[in-house]
């Protein structure tokens, strides 16, 4: 990397960073610690992109966008230090299903109190539910390798790529015939059929199903949800795969403790810095433009947004081949959700478990059966928000009692189906009907909600794109789908951080392996510009 | 007649909340060794909200009378006689070959009244030492009761249960109080290394004060927390255990059992210039040379813990609760054993796995890299250790 001017900075830097969202900052972070002079653009007042905790209503801090953390990477909270910059994870121990017929489903911490419970709905699952728990377990250490991976190009005949392959077909090789046939059948399943492989009660089915469509637009009969039920299982909290956990002072605290961290290393963080385009001369990197007019130069300059707005936005098409513009134009991002979050006078009163519980310390989960969860989706396919939504629910101040007043709560309310686009488009009107849908489709299982809410802030797909800048509201940056992930991810030819631009780089959700606040993108992003990728 | 040993103090509250009957003894009781199945949120509780902890069956001695403050000082290693009253001070002390007996506090009430605390009984120690003074020493094991309440809104829960303001309470201070017209001594101390405080009352009303606590906190996240969190919790601040750390001079069998307070670490809390006090001439001496044991952090390097449970096809295996026993400490590279780990933990907070481990001293620099023995699928192995200062953990808080 070549040093460079920086104009009217008053301090040069060998690399830009566009965007302060999570991987932009580990990005930064990890460029800096190489010693390199960073310098983080952020469009907001704030850090975080879509992990920021902002106080919406006075008192009231909501977790405003992405609400839990399990996948972001341990490699990187030890590499960058991250608790001694303040990221505290608390544990988030339970998920209760509310049904229709006023009982419920219960994952406890407790795996015996678990068994004991799924038992009521089902004997044969009780049992099938530790099995399949290890097994997926057994699955994400199989895949952990690849996430930790550059992409190799198997169309590329470079030594590196072939070696890249060579590791991948080895380490295929090296699972049993019976895990193989696992991993291929979640690679191209849908969730539903996979858990029907293994699961008879249907609230059971539901729950786990969701973990599937989270963030895409699936639903759970569609081809390829299983993969994302994968995704999900990736999380690792203290070498524990599958345990999920809330940040304390909410997902904000992730964001603040990386830049922390990176500032700490010398990276420069400048805020409601909105960068207009990224200056190319003779199909090479020289700076970016900010939407005041500043220039400031840099040989490497590193977008950690979604792959459409940085190349149909920051990038001339000009300056990019007509292919792969065509290609970035197919680039499936579709956004399918949306949040609610609530700032309470007290707690909700749940039919199925009155009072207050353990079960208000952990997720509660809108999934009472399968066909609830598809009909939410068959609303989205055909351009609507569901009616009754799938929804995942915590209340962080249960768990982070500084997250609201004393006595007051806050509710985090994860809602699919949104689609981004909608019969006539999202507008006000339409943003208070889907609030409303929501908050219908709660009061059905905690009648009280209603009297509680004091607040509420509801954001559709075109609020969090607005808000946030990911396209569609997306909030994997694209779709994990088969089709966009490993050496496709986000497009064929391009996994490896790369662009057309020389000197410009991806590090977002958009690239391998994807979305969650996980980090290994920024990572991975940084060591392959700085060369240490072996 | 039940053959049962008795609860403390609090038994009628805790004893509902111990959902698993895990119980353990501690001093001729029985405490929780976590309220809930897994002791998970009452280690967070005490990082995040506030930990409340039965601390009743620590043994409590009341020193009175005009000699108070020469006796105590005559036995333990930290001078008392230039402590005020109102403060509370944690020390050690020694045989007469200046060999560590126990540690505890020693908290100033008034310039006539002492109360002692020990982790192994002490009556017998301060009345053989208290030949030719006039005080009057009595056990208050029983009739005090001793409740700790830790974690960053410990004070906040505390002023609203007491009706005081305790910003002015510096650490390792103490003030008194009414909670619920409960008469307690406040000390900011605690065993966890963070923002603290210990309250301490009469044995027969020590409900009120739970339960005004428990009422003041429930906004703030109290959590009932037992000896599991607290273990945790203790190894993060680098604070040693005795039986656990280090052997008593008193129960050692052999003389390589015993330590002094500067092998342990705890040279900043022997006063040299004291005239006398109980060891003070061989550790004198012994300050003339460098200690040949150190009392120090090992943290086990995590790549290396990974690489040698992948070695077998598993993710790494953390412990999911601290361990106590002691495992031996390499010279990098060869067989030469250079000490020993007496407790471990895998720290939620700090994602680090901590241990507090006896070093020769030349291998105990901070930085220095060691090998520590680990059994991985019954098998031993040695993974790649790093010594550490101690503590680990030590938030600006604590002391703030």
């Amino acid at each position: 990397m070549t040093r460079s001017r920086s104009a009217g900075a008053g301090r040069q830097y060998d690399a830009i960073i566009i965007g302060g969202g999570h991987n932009g900052l580990v990005t930064a972070a990890y460029l800096a610690r190489a010693g390199r002079r960073v310098l983080v653009l952020e469009r907001r007042y704030l850090v975080g992109g879509a992990a920021v905790t902002e106080e919406v209503v006075p008192g009231f801090k909501f977790s405003v966008f992405s609400y839990v953390v399990s996948l972001l990477r341990p490699e990187i909270i030890r590499d960058l230090s991250l608790p001694a910059h303040g990221l505290e994870v608390l544990p988030l121990e339970s998920t209760v299903t509310p049904m229709f017929n006023g009982d419920y489903l219960a994952a406890w911490p407790d795996a015996d109190r678990t068994r004991r419970e799924i038992a009521r709905h089902s004997p044969r699952d009780a049992e099938a539910y530790e099995e399949y728990g290890r097994l997926m377990g057994l699955m994400a250490m199989a895949v952990k390798p690849i996430i930790g991976m550059v992409p190799p190009d198997p169309t590329s005949l470079s030594l590196r790529d072939l070696r890249g392959l060579l590791k991948v077909g080895r380490h295929f090789q090296s699972l049993s015939d019976r895990h193989f046939h696992l991993l291929y059948k979640l690679m191209t399943m849908s969730a539903a059929d996979f858990l029907d492989e293994w699961f008879e009660s249907d609230v059971l089915k539901a729950t786990k199903s969701a973990s599937g469509i989270i963030g895409t637009f699936m639903g759970p009969r569609t081809p390829g949800s299983a993969y994302v039920l994968l995704h999900h299982y990736m999380g690792e909290i203290d070498g524990a795969y599958r345990a999920w956990g809330f940040a304390r002072g909410g997902t904000g605290a992730i964001s603040e403790s990386i830049a922390s961290a990176a500032r700490a290393m010398g990276a420069d963080i400048r805020l409601d810095a909105e960068v207009a385009r990224v200056r190319v001369r003779d199909g090479r990197a020289t700076g970016v433009v900010l939407a005041n007019g500043d220039e400031i130069e840099a040989a490497t300059v590193v977008s950690s947004l979604d792959p459409r707005r940085t190349f149909l936005t920051l990038v001339a098409e000009s300056d990019l081949p007509d292919e792969f513009v065509a290609d970035v134009r197919r680039f499936k991002i579709r956004g399918s959700s949306g949040k609610v979050n609530l700032a309470l006078s007290g707690l909700p009163d749940f039919t199925c478990m009155p009072g207050v519980g353990p079960h208000l310390r952990g997720a509660m989960s809108i999934s009472p059966s399968l066909e609830y969860v598809e009909r939410a989706y068959d609303d989205a396919k055909y351009g609507s928000f569901s009616r009754q939504p799938y929804m995942d629910m915590i209340l962080p101040s249960v768990i982070d009692p500084g997250m609201a007043p004393p006595g007051k709560h806050v509710m985090s309310v994860f809602v699919q189906y949104a689609p981004s686009t909608i019969t006539g488009g999202w507008d006000d009107t339409r943003r208070e009907a889907f609030g409303d849908a929501v908050v219908d489709a709660l009061a059905a299982f905690a009648p009280n909600i209603r009297d509680l809410i004091i607040q509420r802030q509801v954001l559709t797909p075109a609020d969090i794109e607005r808000i946030t800048g990911l396209t569609e509201g997306n909030i994997f940056q694209g779709e994990l789908a088969l089709h966009q992930l490993f050496f496709l991810r986000p497009l064929p030819g391009w996994a490896q951080y790369r662009t057309p631009v020389r000197g410009l780089w991806q590090c977002g959700s958009g690239t391998h392996p994807g979305g969650g606040i996980m980090g290994a993108g920024g990572r991975l992003a940084a060591l392959e510009i700085l060369g240490q990728n072996a | 007649m039940t053959s049962a040993l008795p609860g403390t103090p609090f038994h009628a509250r805790t004893a509902p909340l111990v959902e698993g009957q895990t119980w353990r003894r501690w001093a001729g009781y029985v405490v929780a060794s976590s309220y809930e199945l897994h002791h998970d949120r009452e280690y967070h509780a005490i990082r995040s909200s506030a930990a409340l902890f039965d601390v009743s069956p620590l043994y409590k001695y009341h020193v009175r009378g005009r000699d108070a403050v020469r006796l105590l000082d005559r036995v333990v290693t930290r001078d008392i006689s230039r402590a005020a009253a109102g403060q509370v001070l944690y020390t050690p002390w020694c045989d007469g070959q200046g060999k560590v007996l126990d540690d505890g506090t020693v908290a100033i009430l008034s310039p006539e009244l002492i109360r002692m605390t020990s982790a192994d009984p002490g009556y017998r120690w301060l009345a053989a030492n208290a030949r030719g003074l006039s005080v009057e020493i009595e056990d208050a094991s029983d009739s005090v009761a001793a409740l700790a309440l830790q974690g960053p809104n410990a004070r906040t829960i505390l002023e609203q249960a007491a009706g005081v303001a305790l910003g002015t309470l510096r650490f390792f201070r103490l003030t008194t109080a009414l909670v619920r017209g409960v008469p307690v001594t406040v000390t900011r101390t605690g065993y966890t290394g963070d923002l603290g405080y210990e309250i301490w009352m009469d044995a027969a009303h020590a409900l009120s004060v739970w339960d005004a606590l428990i009422a003041a906190g429930s906004d703030y996240g109290i959590t009932p927390a037992g000896m599991l969190a607290l273990d945790v919790a203790r190894i993060e601040a680098g604070l040693l255990l005795l039986d656990v750390d280090y052997v008593s001079a008193r129960k050692a069998l052999i003389e390589s059992q015993k330590s002094s307070p500067l092998e342990l670490g705890l040279e900043w809390a022997v006063s040299f210039e004291k005239p006398a006090f109980v060891g003070r001439q061989t550790l004198v001496a012994e300050r003339e040379h460098p200690a040949e044991w150190k009392f120090v952090g090992v943290e086990v390097d995590w790549e290396s813990l990974e690489s040698l449970y992948q070695d077998v096809g598993l993710a790494p295996r953390l412990p999911t609760t601290a361990w106590r026993t002691s495992v031996p400490l390499y010279e990098r590279g060869t067989e030469q054993q250079v000490g020993y780990a007496t407790s471990g933990c895998w720290s939620p907070l700090l994602k680090r796995y901590l241990t507090l481990a006896h070093l020769e001293a030349p291998y105990a620099e901070p930085g220095r890299t060691l090998e520590m023995e680990i059994t991985v699928e019954h098998r031993r192995q040695r993974a790649v250790s790093r010594v550490s200062a101690l503590p680990f953990f030590n938030p600006e808080r604590k002391r703030a």
